[in-house]
């Protein structure tokens, strides 16, 4: 196969081509011709992988170099010295990096947590002091012991009661926000919430049908696990009808589908607790939130946690490739089904776990990632890490003001949240109508 | 004669149905490699469509073979290295700065749970540099003019450093000045690389002055292809683009696409 152009040399100068204005281009230069370039030879694609191989890269570059001022270079001075400081930008570009998650950004994350957790800890009903709180955590760690002076009551309302609701908050507020992250990324959509395809509906009729045919007690006892089948359940019907629905497996009949399946068991779910009107109120509490389960609920969701949370942590830049969507992500070189699978699939059981044990917390799987774009940046890369600690740190300040704010009385966790979150919603759809795409 | 490798394109017997539709039948498109190929045609012709199959984007039958390799047979990576797309309309993320999208490009050099090298950030800043973009780096891609905007996708794309380029209208937004530019690069880049281009050209007289052959597509059918002067001629251009034209011929003999007025003899 000849490599020769098959008409006359492009490069020759009275060639139309490389003569005349160049408005913002070093013309090709004859002197250097097709010898220079041949250097630049693209890697063999015999094997493809070979193509990565950093030889390939190092001429990528040089042919840059050479078209950029080159020996020889027919320019004037004025010209080339006018290029001289655009030279540092390529290498300066390539180590600012805009889209990756900034130390400092986690810190502030993590530091907010950890404040949250604080204030979560120390206000309550019976007052505990917050330097025998700080002696009595301490105290607990390896080789550390220290004197508390707190009373046996106070230390085991401290390590019963607020230490696994603040973890339990901290957990399901990460969860449901990380996973809120994950559907926006798969379904290129800013208002996706969690719950978006069954998960909440599923959870919510499981649990109804437990509480109204076991009843009681007897029913309250399994709830969590009911919620966490309902959810998966919910999600992998919606999958399903999506896929056999929609022929290319596209997000628009995936969210359709969500749409019908959440109707279709809504639907049952309320024709099922008007069978027992009285256990209305029971199901009701559950659909508002708790994180009041305790070290159980907390030990019960940690695998889940992990697992769900790592699984999205890894997928952030692939999220980003999905975000010019499914056609040409596949142009790129991915398989975009594949990805989706996979963070959906993490998505949900993160989802399915925060329900198990916080119940149909609303809004702050779409608040939370918001907050996170707007204020640390649009790369998935930042909104998943920051979006889990951010989205701790919300819950367990929410629910610290759900649990003061009419102490005695609780407030159900979810009014608090949707209380912030409804205006929130509408002060999205207002930013987010100026996009447009 | 260097040795350096070149990737010639054979397309053969390509049909495409969409909607139940036949969008594209029966087409064959070929080009050595190195060569530089324009896709030209009315709306609706089944440009993008070819251009799409061809990179395996769309179910398809028939076969699209690639410096020797069945495109089909490929896996996403692969043919990502082998083949680089811009789409005529791409979507853009509204917040991704250009620096971020340029290294897009790089996904398929990219292990899947991996993260961008220091090489792929010094190409993707190497590209921008090319592409007269550097200054852009680290803005986001909704404050870029369409002319820009449109660079910038041709920036992803040769950040993917494949032989094979398919430029969907790859000019049509640009001024005179930055077509040039574009195009020339683009030229450039064939010659002295040897990459295989196929791009989709609106502008007749520019797919005549740029490229070694012309392919005219009309109601997804290949009606004509050879050099620009056998294709670019009144009567055909009369009967697929309802067009009333003068060819005139340059001292090249590159075909020159004039419009007739009414009053024009
Ligand atoms: N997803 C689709 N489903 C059904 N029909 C489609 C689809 N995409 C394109 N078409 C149709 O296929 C035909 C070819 O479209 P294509 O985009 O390839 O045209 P084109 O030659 O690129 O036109 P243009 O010059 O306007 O870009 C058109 O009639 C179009 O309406
Ligand atoms: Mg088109």
């Amino acid at each position: 196969m000849s490599a020769e152009p098959p008409r006359a040399d492009p490069l020759c100068a009275d060639s139309p081509r490389s003569d005349g204005v160049h408005h913002d281009l070093e013309p090709a230069d004859p002197a250097r011709g097709d010898s220079a370039r041949g250097d630049s030879a693209r890697a063999d694609l015999a094997g493809a992988d070979r193509v990565r191989a950093d030889a390939g890269r190092a001429e990528a570059v040089e042919v840059v170099d050479q078209e950029g001022d080159g020996p020889g270079s027919s320019r004037s001075d004025a010209r080339r010295s006018e290029a001289r400081p655009s030279e540092a930008r390529p290498s300066e570009a390539a180590r600012s990096r805009p889209g990756r998650l900034r130390t400092v950004t986690l810190l502030v994350a993590v530091a907010l947590l950890l404040a949250s957790m604080a204030v979560g800890l120390l206000v309550g009903a019976a007052d505990i002091s917050p330097k025998g709180i700080l002696f009595a955590l301490l105290d607990r760690l390896p080789f550390v012991h220290l004197d508390s002076g707190l009373a046996p009551v106070d230390q085991g309302l401290l390590f019963q009661l607020r230490l696994p609701r603040v973890l339990l908050a901290a957990l399901v507020g990460g969860l449901l926000a990380i996973a809120g992250a994950g559907y926006q990324g798969v379904f290129r959509n800013p208002l996706a919430d969690p719950y978006l395809l069954g998960a909440a509906a599923g959870a919510g009729l499981s649990v109804t049908l437990v509480v109204v045919f076991l009843g009681g007690d007897a029913g309250v006892a399994i709830v969590p696990v009911a919620a966490f089948v309902g959810a998966v359940g919910g999600v992998l019907l919606a999958y399903a009808v999506g896929n056999t629905a929609g022929r290319g497996g596209g997000t628009a009949t995936l969210v359709l589908a969500g749409v019908a399946v959440t109707s279709f068991l809504t639907a049952i779910q309320t024709f099922a607790q008007q069978l027992k009107l009285e256990e209305l109120q029971r199901i009701y509490s559950w659909i508002l939130g708790d994180v009041g389960g305790g070290w159980e609920q907390v030990w019960m969701i940690a695998p889940y946690v992990v697992v769900s949370t790592v699984v999205l942590l890894l997928h952030g830049r692939l999220l980003d490739v999905l975000s010019v969507g499914d056609e040409e992500a596949a142009g790129l070189g991915l398989r975009a089904g594949r990805v989706r699978f996979v963070v959906l699939l993490a998505a949900s059981l993160a989802t399915a776990a925060a329900v198990a044990v916080g119940g149909l917390i609303a809004f702050v799987g779409i608040v939370v990632p918001h907050v996170v774009r707007r204020l640390a940046g649009w790369s998935y890369r930042i909104v998943l890490p920051i979006s889990f600690l951010g989205g701790g740190a919300f819950l367990v300040l929410a629910d610290t003001v759900a649990r003061t704010i009419l102490a005695p009385a609780e407030l159900p966790i979810g009014v608090v949240t949707a209380f912030v979150g409804a205006p929130f919603f509408v002060a999205v759809l207002r930013m987010t109508r100026r996009v447009g795409t | 004669m260097s040795g350096r490798r070149t990737y010639p394109l054979e397309v053969t017997d390509l049909g495409v149905r969409l909607d139940g539709r036949e969008v594209l039948s029966g087409a064959a498109v070929s080009a050595a490699g190195g060569e530089w190929l324009a896709v030209v045609g009315p709306n609706g012709a089944g440009k993008s469509t070819l251009l799409k199959a061809m990179m395996g984007l769309l179910p398809h039958t028939g076969e699209v073979v690639a410096g020797g390799v069945r495109v089909r047979d490929l896996k996403p990576r692969e043919r990502a290295r082998l083949i680089a797309y811009a789409p005529q309309s791409p979507s853009l993320p509204p917040d991704m700065t250009v620096f971020d999208y340029t290294l897009l490009g790089r996904t398929p050099y990219i292990p899947y749970l991996g993260r961008e090298s220091a090489a792929d950030r010094e190409i993707a800043g190497a590209v921008l540099e090319r592409l007269d973009l550097a200054g852009f780096a680290a803005r986001p891609l909704a404050h870029m003019s369409g002319g820009e905007r449109q660079r910038v996708v041709l920036a992803r794309a040769l950040a993917q450093q494949a032989p094979v380029l398919l430029l969907d209208e790859p000019t049509t937004a640009l001024d005179l000045g930055h077509q040039q530019q574009v195009l020339e690069l683009v030229d450039r880049l064939r010659a002295g690389d040897g990459l295989t281009v196929v791009t989709t050209l609106h502008d007749l007289s520019l797919a005549g002055q740029y490229a070694d052959a012309l392919l005219l597509l009309a109601d997804g059918r290949v009606v004509a292809s050879g050099p620009p002067a056998q294709v670019l001629t009144e009567p055909l251009l009369a009967r697929h683009f309802g067009a009333r034209v003068r060819v005139d011929a340059e001292e090249d003999g590159r075909p020159l696409v004039r419009l007739l007025r009414p009053d024009d003899r």
